[in-house]
């Protein structure tokens, strides 16, 4: 059979920016779990993603998946020291807010939420875009987390030099601009082979 | 053009062994190396299946041509080169990244709320002189580029459905997006650590 675009089914398509739990709808087919061979589920790295719809469908390039999730990983857990993981997540998120992934940016910032335990800043952050007033520090972040996403990319010395009177110091500073960067790549995957759906209340 | 064992990012940068971007780099060794080793998935694949080298790097020269980063853009050109491209399809490339440039994220929200965020720009389509020197099958991968770049949150299933008409199968465009979004990543991480490194 050639291969084709699907359909999803049918599905409420979320309209706002949210930190409720969203479902990912494929448009093209992933692999069917039974299909899966040591190769792919090694790609998946963490075995409880055989269930996604949308690392079965990238581990259809493994070596590409495996390598890209090792790659975030590293970016947002490891904890030696650097920029805290709700600031990560942040970054994450407010990369996500400003190019436009609805689903990205439900999964970061419930975990910025979560790790910051500032739930009404980070819904300013969804609710009035990556211009909110968070406070210095945050906006520091966001303001450089926009700018490395911008193409061209405005990064430059004066988002370096507000993040270290925010108290960043250069392993920080890296952080902000690996996980900007990071979801400048993860937003492109969600957003062109796919789209996002609310879920039904339980 | 470099090897496949030298990070890119590194000879990007200009980060020599020892320096304190250096010392950065290794407090996150496996970014560091996963992000070469995504480098190799998608430059030199163990299993290239039938997305070819010249393909691979064509279509980074053009995606990195469009962001407008002197550096990153020769490294793939060279790559583009060194895989065996004619100089001809090379030119072709360089006449699609100038008539492509331009300035993003734009582009519109499922209608809704969100919609007053809507920003307008270009939907690129090649043209029609520099689709036939490219080949119809990388012409449609260049415009599916081009949205991923500047304008992804326009992506719908008709654009993979135009790659899917052009010859690409399910599995490459899985690999074709990996590429895009790969390339705005490490971009981004070049151009951050310069300027980190500039701000000494």
């Amino acid at each position: 059979m050639p291969d084709t675009v699907i359909e999803p089914p049918p599905h409420t398509v979320p309209v706002v920016f949210t930190r409720a739990l969203l479902d990912w709808l494929p448009w093209l087919e992933p692999l069917a779990v039974e299909a899966l061979s040591e190769r792919h589920i090694a790609a998946l790295v963490d075995a409880a993603r055989v269930k996604s719809a949308y690392f079965r469908l990238l581990a259809r390039d493994p070596d590409a998946l495996r390598a890209r999730t090792l790659t975030d990983k590293d970016i947002f857990y490891n904890s030696d020291a650097g920029l805290p993981r709700a600031e990560r997540e942040l970054a994450a998120a407010a990369t996500s807010r400003f190019n436009g992934c609805i689903y990205c940016a439900s999964v970061h910032a419930r975990f910025s939420a979560t790790y910051s335990k500032r739930e009404a800043d980070v819904q300013r952050l969804l609710d009035e875009g990556v211009n909110a007033d968070l406070g210095e520090r945050w906006n520091a972040i966001v303001a450089a987390s926009v700018a490395l996403s911008t193409t061209p990319i405005t990064f430059a010395s004066q988002h370096v030099e507000r993040l270290r009177r925010v108290g960043l110091d250069d392993l920080a500073i890296a952080d902000v601009i690996h996980a900007a960067a990071f979801f400048n790549w993860a937003n492109r995957l969600m957003l062109s082979l796919g789209e996002p759906a609310a879920t039904p209340a339980t | 053009m470099s090897g496949t064992d030298t990070d890119v990012i590194d000879a990007l940068v200009g980060i020599e062994p020892g320096s304190a971007l250096d010392a950065v780099r290794n407090r996150r060794p496996q970014a560091r190396d996963q992000a070469q080793a995504s480098y190799r998935a998608l430059f030199a694949p163990e299993i290239p299946g039938g997305f070819t080298a010249t393909e691979r790097f064509a279509v980074a020269a053009f995606v990195t041509g469009l962001h407008g980063d002197s550096n990153t853009a020769a490294f793939y050109a060279a790559g583009l080169a060194a895989s065996g491209a004619s100089a001809e399809l090379s030119g072709a490339v360089e006449t699609a990244i100038a008539a492509a440039r331009g300035q993003g994220p734009y582009g519109s929200y499922p209608a809704g709320p969100l919609s007053r965020e809507d920003t307008t720009g270009p939907t690129h389509r090649v043209a029609a002189e520099t689709r036939r020197a490219l080949g119809s099958r990388l012409a449609a991968a260049f415009d599916y580029m081009h949205l991923l770049v500047f304008h992804p949150r326009d992506a719908a299933p008709a654009e993979l459905q135009a790659l899917l008409d052009a010859g690409w199968s399910t599995t490459d465009i899985v690999t074709l997006s990996q590429i895009a979004a790969f390339l705005a990543f490490q971009i981004r991480v070049v151009a951050g650590l310069r300027v980190l490194a500039g701000a000494a």
